[in-house]
């Protein structure tokens, strides 16, 4: 379904609204974003039994405000082997897709602003979840750049680690992505939120089976790098990860570019799984209910992701990527298809389960069969290792000696063969 | 066909949208200009990423959005993700060495190519060829999502068995990927020289990464002086001094790092 | 509880619109099938095997898939002639004729031979595993869907299907770095070369608006241009990528070192298999898709042809290296079939396709040989490793000595019938400065495979010098190794093998002759194997020998051993008797 808004052509109104759409946004988010900080040193201090900010402002409201105006007139450093251009260019990087994202979420319904039908977010693209994927695989450039244009070792290999990460992961989110779209039949964020209205019963986390939710979720969160996936800036291992040599605003700005992706990230579940502006709503001021619902899904999402970094302990690397590639992958594959089977008819339901059941049976053994076989490597590797070395000096010797022989093919060669023997 | 050629859409389309084609053309071309001739690999892969925007944003102006969005996920969301790991992994990413040309002829016949190759293709975008089309997708300017759909049932319906082999295709990259990465059996430690220390800086990223975890984990952050002990364990710093010797010399920021290896720690540098 | 919840949720979404998705015809990919399938089965095992499973039992499935496939494809090709013509298959993807299925059992018969011919290279070098087996298997699949292609983007996707698992064959020995310099290159330039076939086919979509091989040639021939540059550009990047894929001048320049680096089974599969698939696809689109235009190419590929066939006689008379030499002559004989193809007449592209077949067997068996001498390792390759191989392993020399012949064009074999066909449809199509230039270049091409055979046979030139000096060692050797006698040793051997290889080649009426002809010959070349062990039991005199053959024992394995005595069999029994195959590629291309 096309906008609404250039219906009837674009006049001078229309342009107006777009451009104050957008400005709104910025603002929202960016007052979201403080805030954010505050909730989560607030929520986390409560968790751990502590007090938290608490000098400026009310209940210390203010902190985040007052930290980023101490990180903006910090002295701005520049690492001697940086490479300057990229070194500037990666917090931009990393901070306009968080902020692009947000533009096809849908916040609200459709209201009429001065006789024109305006829907409550600021593009809808017809191919919108696709935008998201795209400046979701973008969002990497930040993190990697970031860390190679240090020229230092600890971010380079925190942006290694990030990027691998959000690349691993990416797979696993897409295909729990396909299975809203093969539910709604589009790719339309606002098709999408409409699709799973009015009951709640249509929300995407029941109609896609709640495990697709479940991907999405643990694959947005090490997507954000926030704990339990924050190896990217482990502190024991990397002094901090890919932004250790930002300081002042450039590192604020990073900063700035976490919480807000984990806003949109939040936004972005609240809108594929649980009917987006969805809710029941009363009769006066109809606009505004549709909003609240938004924003108080997106608040138990935010508040979920303070719990989980104060209750769970950090992966290890290796886990991360098991989870990632062993379990998440082949289990949102798997789910997609037996989804699609429903679609279809109850038998093919059945088979494609059996088949999924069973090509996960092949998987898990093949996945056993290659830990046995390390295991039998490993074990034969000390006595091996002798019996392989000689081997190869044996073949090094033979071969030298070919070639020694078939270099010198004259008759000279007889008499040095003959003096070897 | 219609449309795409510069001459045709100024003339007939609208002012925003010939200033959109403008300004996509404008950083298409200057991105693929930057990706040739920027000297360090980094920036050139840079370019190429606007570039790949760049056009996408001219395939939004065509109305085939999802040929847009699937262009940046794949061209700029992973191909380019995977050049730029490359190029950091293997720490090529120093700026390219020029005075030494292999082949001093080659620059100029790429320039001569080069230069027949968009002759052709100004050739080709200046004339007007006679066209059997009709389009696969469906209509170029249809209600927005109708374009998607159309386009996925030509790929179920007409094209359905180029579909199914391309996972064929997919198979085989997989296998030959595994193949080509694995090393060979039976040399861990005594690897033939002649695949050298390439190999080996892979290995230790690798195993760096998967036991630095372990050693966090396990025996916490080491004491300063081994701090590196955690990252990169005894057995692979063995490989590490082989290949550091190489790759320090070249200057690489992972030559910094297997020099860590070695055990002289960043902390004991700063003090002496 | 989720599935009920499911079902009721998902039958409330509508599904949109009247969708049908097209006949799929599972016959008529049967072949590609199985070999992809195949394929699967054995990385499957491979990867639930905690040991890896013997070498064997993956050539044995491999050659299964590949009997299978050749099966379904003599059913395809049964079921064409019963009906008595040829029809398109899953939404006209597919064109099923006699042409295409020619091919498909020409693939399945290279892919039989080709994997007996790696499992002695594999268990000697110590390879395990089952990646070699299966990539060759997914290549071939991929030049099936190459010749039967009815669209240009199901050849495209063909065409990678056969190329990647090519690149990573040609780069799979990583104790060699030739070898992944030669996948590298292979790789390299040939994603370029498929990079501008798509170009290609994109012009060629504009200009005609389908991808359709049948719908373009109907626009073609209902439509004359005047103005027709869109289309001649795309036809021109389409040809680049197909004479890149099958090695033809000025697009070359990868085949020797390709040929050269990489392990050696895998540059005779290489070999065979992407002219097979290169060539079904390049003469299908050009004498069928684009045949309203044969007045454009024709010319071009008559200057393609002659640069081809002069560069590849030419440069390969230089060469030291046997492979490299093997991959000028294989640039050579690219210039011969593409004979066929410039004729533009019916007769010519049946025999083209003759001699594709004729070459891919030639090709295998002649690479088979080189693995057997290369020793462990794949390393001697010299010409002066052919020294005296005719007294140490008379059958291993005479089989090279035949299948060399036969790609110099030596009369009794399938090459000279080649040659011969190609060269007599040129000058049907009046194409006579053609025909003479080939049959020139055929006469210097000749000049090398004869050297070395003389190398080989102890005489000429080049082992002038040393005659003497090595005919009292052969002497002597020769005594320890009387074929009889090594035969006499292992009679198991050569009766386990023999009928096999007799079977392969020669069904039904090839009468009692050649079947014991191939026993005999079968027996013979596997009792080679026995030789080196008398040679080395023998006293140290002969550690005199001035030859370097002797540095590493040869190897010859009894699958080796049979896919050798077949492809020796084939050139021989059908260069005497040439009907059945002549009757076969006539039938193919009549269909087409």
């Amino acid at each position: 379904m096309p906008d609404p808004l250039f219906a009837h052509g674009v006049g001078l109104a229309v342009i107006l609204i777009a451009v104050v759409k957008v400005v709104a946004i910025f603002a929202v988010l960016l007052v979201t974003v403080m805030m954010m900080i505050w909730v989560e040193r607030k929520v986390i201090s409560d968790m751990q039994n502590r007090i938290g900010p608490n000098r400026a402002g009310p209940f210390g409201i203010l902190q985040s405000l007052a930290d980023g105006i101490k990180l903006f007139f910090k002295e701005d450093l520049l690492p001697e082997r940086a490479d300057r251009i990229i070194f500037k260019l990666a917090p931009y990087l990393t901070l306009v897709p968080a902020f692009l994202i947000f533009t096809v979420v849908p916040v609200g319904g459709i209201v009429t602003i001065a006789g024109h039908a305006v829907e409550l977010q600021v593009a809808d693209p017809p191919m919108g979840i696709l935008f998201l994927l795209a400046l979701s695989s973008v969002s990497v450039y930040g993190t990697m750049l970031a860390g190679w244009s240090s020229g230092s070792k600890y971010p380079l290999l925190g942006s290694v680690r990030a990027s691998a990460q959000m690349i691993s992961y990416e797979a696993a989110m897409g295909l729990s992505v396909v299975a809203v779209v093969l539910q709604t039949h589009t790719l339309s964020t606002r098709g999408i939120v409409l699709a799973q209205a009015p009951h709640f019963w249509k929300w995407g986390v029941f109609t896609t089976g709640i495990i697709p939710f479940v991907i999405f979720w643990i694959a947005g969160t090490a997507e954000l790098n926030r704990p339990p996936f924050d190896l990217v800036e482990g502190e024991q291992e990397l002094v901090g990860g890919f932004n250790t040599e930002y300081s002042s605003i450039r590192f604020a700005m990073f900063y700035l570019a976490e919480f807000m992706n984990m806003v949109t990230m939040s936004a972005i579940m609240v809108t594929l799984f649980f009917g987006g502006p969805d809710g029941p709503g009363f009769h006066f001021l109809r606009w505004l209910w549709p909003i609240l619902w938004f924003a108080g899904k997106t608040g138990v999402f935010l508040y979920v992701y303070v719990w989980i970094r104060a209750a769970l302990p950090r992966l290890r690397y290796d886990q991360l990527m098991d989870v990632g590639w062993k379990t998440l992958i082949p289990l949102s594959l798997g789910w997609l298809l037996v989804i699609a089977g429903a679609d279809l008819h109850v038998g093919w339901l059945f088979g494609v389960l059996g088949g999924v059941i069973l090509a996960g049976l092949v998987l898990s053994q093949a996945l056993n069969v290659s830990r046995r076989r390390r295991e039998l490597e490993a074990e034969t590797a000390g006595r091996g290792r002798v019996t392989r070395v000689a081997e190869q000096i044996r073949l090094r010797a033979l071969a030298a000696a070919s070639t020694a022989a078939s270099a010198s093919s004259s008759s000279a060669a007889s008499t040095d063969e003959g003096g070897e023997r | 066909m219609h449309g795409a050629l510069a001459g045709g859409l100024l003339a007939t389309a609208t002012v925003p949208d010939a200033l959109t084609f403008a300004v996509a053309a404008i950083i298409s071309v200057v991105g693929a200009l930057g990706v040739v001739l920027s000297r360090n690999p980094v920036h050139s892969a840079l370019m190429l990423i606007m570039t790949l925007f760049g056009v996408a944003v001219l395939f939004v102006e065509e109305d085939a959005q999802f040929l847009a969005a699937v262009q940046v996920i794949v061209y700029a969301g992973a191909i380019v993700v995977l050049f730029l790991f490359v190029i950091m992994l293997l720490g090529v990413d120093r700026n390219e060495s020029i005075a030494a040309e292999p082949m001093p002829a080659q620059r100029w016949l790429a320039v001569a190519l080069g230069v027949l190759g968009l002759a052709e293709v100004i050739l080709l975008a200046r004339g007007k060829w006679p066209t059997g089309a009709h389009t696969v997708a469906g209509p170029l300017h249809g209600t927005g999502q109708a374009n998607v759909a159309v386009l996925g049932r030509s790929v179920f319906t007409s094209y359905l068995l180029p579909f199914e082999i391309t996972s064929a295709l997919l198979v085989i990259a997989v296998i030959g990927a595994v193949v080509l990465a694995r090393r060979p059996r039976g040399s861990g430690e005594d690897v033939d020289p002649s695949i050298g220390p390439r190999v080996d800086s892979g290995e230790i990223v690798a195993g760096g990464g998967g036991s630095a975890g372990r050693g966090g984990a396990g025996a916490g952050a080491g004491s300063a002086g081994a701090g590196s002990a955690g990252a990169v364990s005894p057995e692979q710093s063995i490989q590490a001094e082989r290949a550091a010797g190489e790759l320090v010399t070249a200057g690489e920021p992972f030559g910094a790092v297997l020099k860590e290896a070695e055990g002289v720690s960043i902390v004991q540098r700063r003090e002496s | 509880m989720i599935a009920s919840l499911l079902g009721a949720l998902v039958g409330s979404v509508a599904s949109s619109g009247a969708f049908s998705i097209p006949h799929i015809d599972y016959t008529a990919i049967l072949p590609e099938l199985i070999l992809i399938g195949g394929a699967l089965l054995m990385l499957a095992a491979g990867a639930l095997s905690v040991r890896h499973l013997p070498t064997f039992a993956y050539t044995v499935l491999s050659a299964a898939a590949g009997v299978a496939a050749l099966v379904s494809g003599i059913v395809l090709w049964e079921k064409i002639h019963g009906k008595g013509r040829p029809f398109t298959a899953i939404a006209h993807a597919l064109s099923i004729d006699g042409f295409s299925t020619a091919f498909v059992i020409l693939s399945a018969c290279v892919i039989i031979v080709s994997s007996f011919i790696a499992d002695g290279y594999l268990r000697r070098e110590g390879i395990a595993g089952p990646e070699y087996h299966a990539l060759a298997l997914l290549g071939a699949s991929g030049a099936m869907f190459m010749a039967a292609a009815n669209d240009f983007i199901v050849i495209f996707l063909g065409l990678e299907i056969m190329s990647i698992p090519l690149y990573v064959l040609a780069a799979m020995d990583q104790r060699r770095a030739e070898s992944g310099e030669a996948g590298m290159k292979y790789f390299v330039l040939g994603a370029f070369s498929s990079a501008i076939f798509v170009y290609g086919i994109a012009l060629t979509y504009g200009a005609t608006g389908s991808t359709n091989l049948a719908q373009i040639a109907g626009y073609l021939a209902n439509n004359v241009s005047t103005n027709d540059g869109l289309l001649l550009a795309g036809m021109g990047l389409v040809l680049v990528g197909f004479l890149f894929k099958i090695a033809a001048v000025p697009f070359h320049m990868w085949t020797p070192d390709v040929y050269q680096g990489a392990p050696t089974p895998a540059t005779g599969y290489m070999a065979a298999i992407a002219k097979v698939g290169g060539f079904a696809a390049l003469l299908r689109v050009f004498f069928s898709t684009f045949h309203s235009l044969t007045a454009t190419w024709q010319p071009v590929l008559w200057v393609v042809a002659v640069l081809t066939l002069v560069l590849g006689a030419v440069l390969g008379l230089v060469q030291r290296n046997v492979k490299r030499m093997l991959a000028y002559s294989s640039i050579n004989h690219a210039g011969f079939i593409l004979l066929g193809l410039q004729a533009a007449s019916a007769s010519g592209i049946s025999a083209s396709l003759y001699y594709v077949f004729v070459y891919a067997f030639l090709v295998l068996g002649s690479f088979a040989i080189i693995t057997v001498i290369g020793r462990r390792g794949d390393r001697d390759h010299a010409i002066e490793s052919y020294r005296g191989l005719a007294r140490s392993h008379p059958m291993l020399a005479l089989a090279f000595a035949v299948l060399l012949l036969a790609q110099a064009g030596a009369p009794f074999t399938t090459g000279f019938l080649g040659k011969l066909y190609v060269v007599e449809a040129a000058v049907q199509s009046h194409s006579y400065a053609l025909a003479v230039i080939a049959m020139l270049t055929g006469a210097v091409a000749a000049g090398f495979y004869l050297r070395v055979v003389f190398v080989m046979y102890g005489q000429g030139s080049g082992a002038g010098a040393r005659a003497d000096d090595g005919a009292g060692v052969g002497a002597g050797v020769g005594s320890a190794a009387v074929p009889g006698e090594a035969l006499a040793g292992h009679p198991e051997l050569a009766m386990a093998s023999a009928p096999g290889g007799a079977l392969e080649v020669a069904p039904g009426g090839a009468g009692g002759a050649v079947a014991s002809g191939a026993t005999a010959t079968a027996g013979t070349l596997v009792a080679a194997p026995t030789e080196p062990d008398a040679g080395e039991t023998a006293p140290a005199g002969a550690g005199g020998a001035p030859s370097p053959a002797r540095a590493l024992p040869f190897d010859l394995a009894p699958t080796t051993a049979v896919g050798i005595a077949v492809t020796v069999l084939f050139t021989v029994v059908l260069g005497i008797w040439p009907g059945p195959l002549f009757a076969f590629v006539h039938a193919a291309s009549l269909l087409f």
